[in-house]
């Protein structure tokens, strides 16, 4: 069970990383999500692990998991939801702003024949 | 009378002249004259007590862990330097008063002038050396301002930077010396570091601090090679100059050797560094001295070479050249300030500085003639006036002193010193007074008012009264100040005018005879000069500074070219790099822990959680897709939290998890929802390389931390949870009690962050973006159904519900799974869904709460709680609570942390709700639509007259 979790909080960061390197500011909101999760559970499993022990106190229950880790990860996963929610939004005003999602606001250059094409007007963008 | 209130009186009186310009200008000059003579008469009331011999320590404890504590003392030689600053003050406070113009912003002047004074008297007052810092950089501040005072000048401001740059970077290195030697010492206040001379110079690092700290004091004095900074600050008002960059500021450095000279003089190397650099800056600042045209240039270089008259003295190590550099350091405060207020009153008089086009002045202004002959004869070094007195004994000293096995060295240097000061000393008398009248100055020299004239006057007075007289006028103060400097037993001196024939009085001859024939012949020996290489000190300075802000920007945008892929780029392969050279060089053995047993359900989950994380990477650029599978990494993490015993996690993750898909899809919606692909292969593929090592990282010490025992706080928790907090739910007991103070701090944060976001849409929504979003045109076809039937039914039923729900996990969170912040979300979720289903408008004009005031009522609610804990003599968020009755209902428990938990509560659902609703409200801007009245779209009978 262990390496599972080992192996998960490590794949979720390797793909967290990857998708924060990317150029567009949406797969760097995603990535940071990732690690988020990646982040959040390591701290969590710094308790280590233990099924049916939670820090709920009852009579004649001795064993109880570790409550600080889970306590500072509640806060965290609130405070991420913020971070996620701002930075967001400061892609979407940057996009709006400078009609390009290049997580450098640089303006459009690349034309690719993947993108499909997108209505323009207001998004002032035209593809050829 | 308390020493702290002299060295405050100008801190607080700075503001008087500020706001006593609205009176008037005497009204304003007076104010500041006032000031600085209260804190004069303070200081005097100690002048009984320092002639007995006596000091006198009062602190307070500021900072008493790092060392810094308020602590002031007054000895023989911090009053010496009081009173300079004080009564030189007194005088240019006059004087200003005359020489500001009517269109200078005298407020402003004075304040600083204030300022400066105030941070003077602290230096000088100081009995800790990192508080002495402190004053010390707040010269530097002060300096920079009232160098730059006349703000229209460039030679002004470039001269204030100049200056700044300099004796900022000397303060730095002061810093480091002062640290150095306070922790030799052991202390960091001085009465107790001057105890400790043996100890001090033993050390091995006496003399890296040695060097720091002379690096402080040579660049705020002006010593070669430093001295460049002095003669440019001469852009600033002549009142600056000659208080700053005669009397006062240029010394400080020349006090600090003085005060530390018990424990850092007399040693091999302290003889070297000091004696020389003063001999050095001596005779190289008269030469140039001798060929300057500007009147303040030639004094300002007349300055430098004093200042490495008394570093020279000080350098030398023995009690002899100690008194003799207290003397001189009197003696040159008098004849300099007197001369510096005099170059000021001919510039304000005949209008202008030039020596090549005055001469004659003197009998078209006898008063400031007088005045200067004196000064200038003092400086020069001629019988009857007090200059001549200390560089007597100056020679005296010079002459046995042995350089390097070198009798002739240094007695050959000082006359050679002496010599330029004669030559320059009688040019300002001969070039400047004597000689014809001329019919072509700018303006018409005559006498200017008492207030002009009557300080420099007064100083003159000194002068003489100090060489006629030496023994009676100046005789008490300069035993107790080199008392003080010394902090041991006074050598055998006498201040007389007579010697009998000494190899100084014959040194002095020679420097007069020979002073005065370089005068003769000055005309040939300028040509000379003009003919030596000159190296412009202010050019090399700015390539210097040019250079450096080269290298530090290379350096930055090398590092940083403002990508964000570079940026996170460095970052990532830094922590990768690091985490691999500690892992590859320490040994390693498996954990010891016994593990769990996997079962099929969780292999199943893993594997779900590996492909939906791999998914995302790859298809990223599959916007909604990619959020979707996003979605299920979240909630596989909710259910390992469930798994793992963290019931209050999971709830958390997943209402975030709700929340989250929402502010990404509202964001979606205006964000392109696919993209090219940008990155080459090569770039991919460097990414997959570098993920895939920081993945290792992390799940290898993820492993490594999970198979061993370590040891944790818990049981403090688990213990005190019940009969500490009241609560069963520890993780909640945790929050809302244990560690209040952290909970508090992030709801505050989370509100920030809501803030934030309503500000960075709700600007959007101006200007050209706000234009652009009104004329949008959406890139995907809409649902017809704008409001769907089941969806506003379902939402609508479940409103109550979802807020029942809300309010039962709120209420029981303290004792089982719940509590403020799952609950506040819980209701965020429910109320967003009101907004998704009847659309923005129609929600909004029904949701009367403003979630501002929400947010920051919440946070109210939470730091009233943790205050009214002050009541009762308490710490900040101390809890109570207690078992109460009432009739029908029973026995129940209330906890003060319920309170604090509600302003989680409120705040979670403001700060939750005022971003959705920001987002929702840009997405309402794009469709152009009415506000619908009805909940939802009736459109399946569009006929008139049959809706319902």
């Amino acid at each position: 069970m262990e390496f599972l979790v080992a192996s998960a909080i490590g794949v979720m960061a390797a793909a967290g990383i990857y998708l924060v390197l990317r150029a567009r500011t949406y797969p760097v909101v995603l990535g940071l999500a990732l690690l988020t999760y990646a982040t959040n559970a390591f701290i969590f499993v710094s308790g280590r692990l233990a099924i049916n022990a939670p820090p709920i106190i009852r009579d004649g229950v001795t064993v109880y998991t570790d409550p600080l880790p889970q306590a500072l990860v509640l806060t965290a996963i609130v405070i991420s939801f913020g971070m996620t929610a701002v930075i967001v939004v400061l892609s979407l005003r940057s996009y709006l702003e400078s009609d390009s999602d290049q997580v450098d606001g640089k303006p459009e250059e690349i034309h690719n024949e993947n993108i499909e094409s997108i209505p323009d007007g207001s998004q002032g963008k035209t593809t050829p | 009378m308390s020493l702290d209130l002299i060295v405050l009186l100008p801190f607080l009186g700075a503001v008087l002249p500020a706001l006593m310009i609205r009176v008037g200008r005497n009204a304003c000059a007076t104010s500041a004259f006032t000031v600085t003579l209260l804190a004069f008469a303070l200081l005097m009331t100690h002048a009984p007590m320092v002639f007995r011999g006596e000091t006198l320590r009062v602190g307070v404890d500021w900072l008493p862990r790092l060392g810094l504590n308020l602590n002031f003392f007054i000895d023989g030689l911090g009053f010496f330097f009081a009173a300079l600053i004080l009564g030189i003050g007194l005088l240019i406070i006059i004087y200003a008063r005359f020489y500001l113009a009517k269109e200078d912003p005298m407020g402003t002047f004075y304040a600083y002038l204030l300022l400066f004074q105030g941070a003077m008297v602290g230096i000088v007052l100081s009995d800790n050396i990192l508080l002495l810092l402190i004053f010390w950089e707040l010269t530097s501040l002060s300096s920079f301002l009232l160098i730059g005072y006349w703000k229209h000048l460039p030679e002004g401001r470039q001269g204030a930077r100049m200056a700044l740059t300099v004796t900022g970077a000397g303060g730095l290195s002061m810093i480091a010396g002062m640290l150095l030697l306070g922790d030799i010492a052991g202390s960091y206040d001085i009465s107790e570091i001057l105890k400790h001379k043996e100890q001090i110079q033993a050390s091995p690092l006496y003399l890296p601090a040695l060097i720091l700290i002379l690096g402080g004091c040579f660049t705020k004095s002006a010593q070669f090679p430093f001295h460049f900074w002095l003669p440019h600050a001469m852009a600033a008002p002549t009142p600056v100059s000659a208080y700053l960059h005669s009397a006062t500021m240029v010394k400080a450095g020349l006090f600090l050797m003085a005060r530390l000279w018990p424990v850092l003089a007399g040693t091999e190397e302290w003889f070297y560094i000091v004696a020389s650099t003063g001999l050095a800056t001596m005779v190289i600042a008269a030469w140039i001295a001798l060929f300057k045209d500007d009147l303040k240039g030639l004094l300002a270089f007349s300055t430098v070479s004093h200042l490495g008259l008394v570093t020279f003295l000080l350098g030398l190590g023995t009690p002899m050249a100690a008194v003799a550099a207290v003397f001189h350091i009197l003696n040159h405060a008098t004849f300099k300030a007197a001369l510096f207020m005099n170059a000021g009153i001919i510039d304000h008089e005949a209008g202008t500085r030039d020596i090549k086009r005055l001469g004659g002045l003197l009998l078209l202004m006898p008063i400031g003639g007088t005045i200067a002959l004196l000064a200038a004869a003092s400086m020069a070094g001629i019988p009857l006036l007090n200059g001549f007195l200390s560089k007597e004994m100056m020679l005296e000293e010079a002459a046995h002193t042995v350089w390097a096995g070198q009798t002739w060295l240094i007695p050959a240097l000082a006359t050679l010193g002496a010599t330029f000061s004669v030559a320059y000393s009688f040019r300002y008398i001969v070039h400047v007074y004597l000689g014809k009248a001329r019919h072509d100055y700018p303006r018409h020299p005559h006498d200017p008012p008492f207030g002009m004239w009557g300080p420099s006057a007064l100083l003159v007075v000194g002068v003489v009264a100090i060489g006629l007289f030496p023994a009676a006028v100046a005789g008490p103060l300069v035993a107790v100040v080199a008392g003080a400097v010394i902090g041991g037993p006074l050598p055998d001196y006498h201040l007389a005018i007579w010697h009998g024939l000494t190899p100084a009085l014959g040194m002095s001859l020679i420097a007069v005879a020979v002073g005065l024939t370089l005068l003769w012949r000055y005309v040939s020996l300028r040509g000379f000069w003009q003919a030596a290489p000159h190296p412009d000190a202010k050019a090399m300075f700015q390539r210097t500074l040019a250079t450096t802000v080269r290298l530090a920007k290379g350096f930055t945008h090398g590092l940083h070219n403002g990508s964000l892929q570079r940026h996170l780029l460095f970052l990532i392969v830094a922590a990768v790099v690091t985490g691999s050279i500690a892992f590859f060089s320490a040994s390693h053995e498996a954990g010891t822990r016994p593990l769990l047993a996997a079962t099929p359900v969780a292999v199943i989950a893993w594997l779900l959680l590996v492909v939906a994380s791999i998914g995302v990477a790859m298809l990223h650029r599959r916007r909604l897709m990619a959020l979707i599978i996003v979605g299920v990494a979240g909630i596989i993490v909710s259910l390992g939290f469930l798994y793992f015993s963290a019931p209050d996690l999971a709830l958390t993750q997943i209402s975030v998890e709700v929340v989250t898909v929402i502010l990404m899809l509202l964001a979606l919606n205006l964000l392109p929802k696919k993209m090219p692909r940008e990155s080459s292969a090569l770039r991919r593929w460097r990414d997959v390389g570098i993920a895939t090592l920081g993945g290792l990282g992390i799940g290898g010490a993820t492993w490594a931390m999970i198979t061993r025992d370590g040891s944790t706080l818990s049981g403090y928790y688990l213990e005190n949870s019940v009969p500490g907090g009241g609560g069963t739910n520890v993780v909640n007991v945790i929050l809302v009690d244990f560690r209040g103070f952290d909970t508090f701090g992030e709801i505050i944060v989370l509100g920030i962050a809501a803030t934030i976001i309503f500000a960075l849409l709700d600007g959007a929504l101006q200007g050209e973006v706000g234009r652009k979003l009104a004329a949008w045109v959406p890139d995907q076809k809409r649902a017809k159904d704008r409001h769907p039937l089941m969806l506003v039914v379902a939402t609508r039923v479940m409103l109550p519900l979802a807020l029942m729900v809300g309010a039962y996990i709120f209420l029981r969170g303290h004792n089982l799974p719940g509590g403020g912040f799952i609950a506040g979300l819980v209701v965020s979720v429910a109320l967003i869904m009101q907004y998704m289903a009847s659309g923005f408008g129609w929600a909004a004009q029904r949701m009367r709460v403003d979630y501002h005031a929400l947010i920051g009522f919440g946070v109210l609610t939470a730091g009233v709680t943790g205050i009214v804990a002050w009541l009762a003599d308490r710490p900040f968020l101390t809890s109570t609570f207690g078992h109460f009755h009432l009739p029908l209902i029973g026995e129940f428990e209330l906890a003060s942390a319920m309170a604090f938990d509600t302003g989680v509560f409120l705040t979670v659902i403001g700060a939750t709700m005022l971003a959705l609703a920001s987002l929702s409200r840009i997405g309402r801007w794009t469709d152009n639509q009415t506000v619908p009245e009805r909940p939802m779209d009736h459109h399946i009978s569009r006929r008139p007259g049959k809706e319902h």
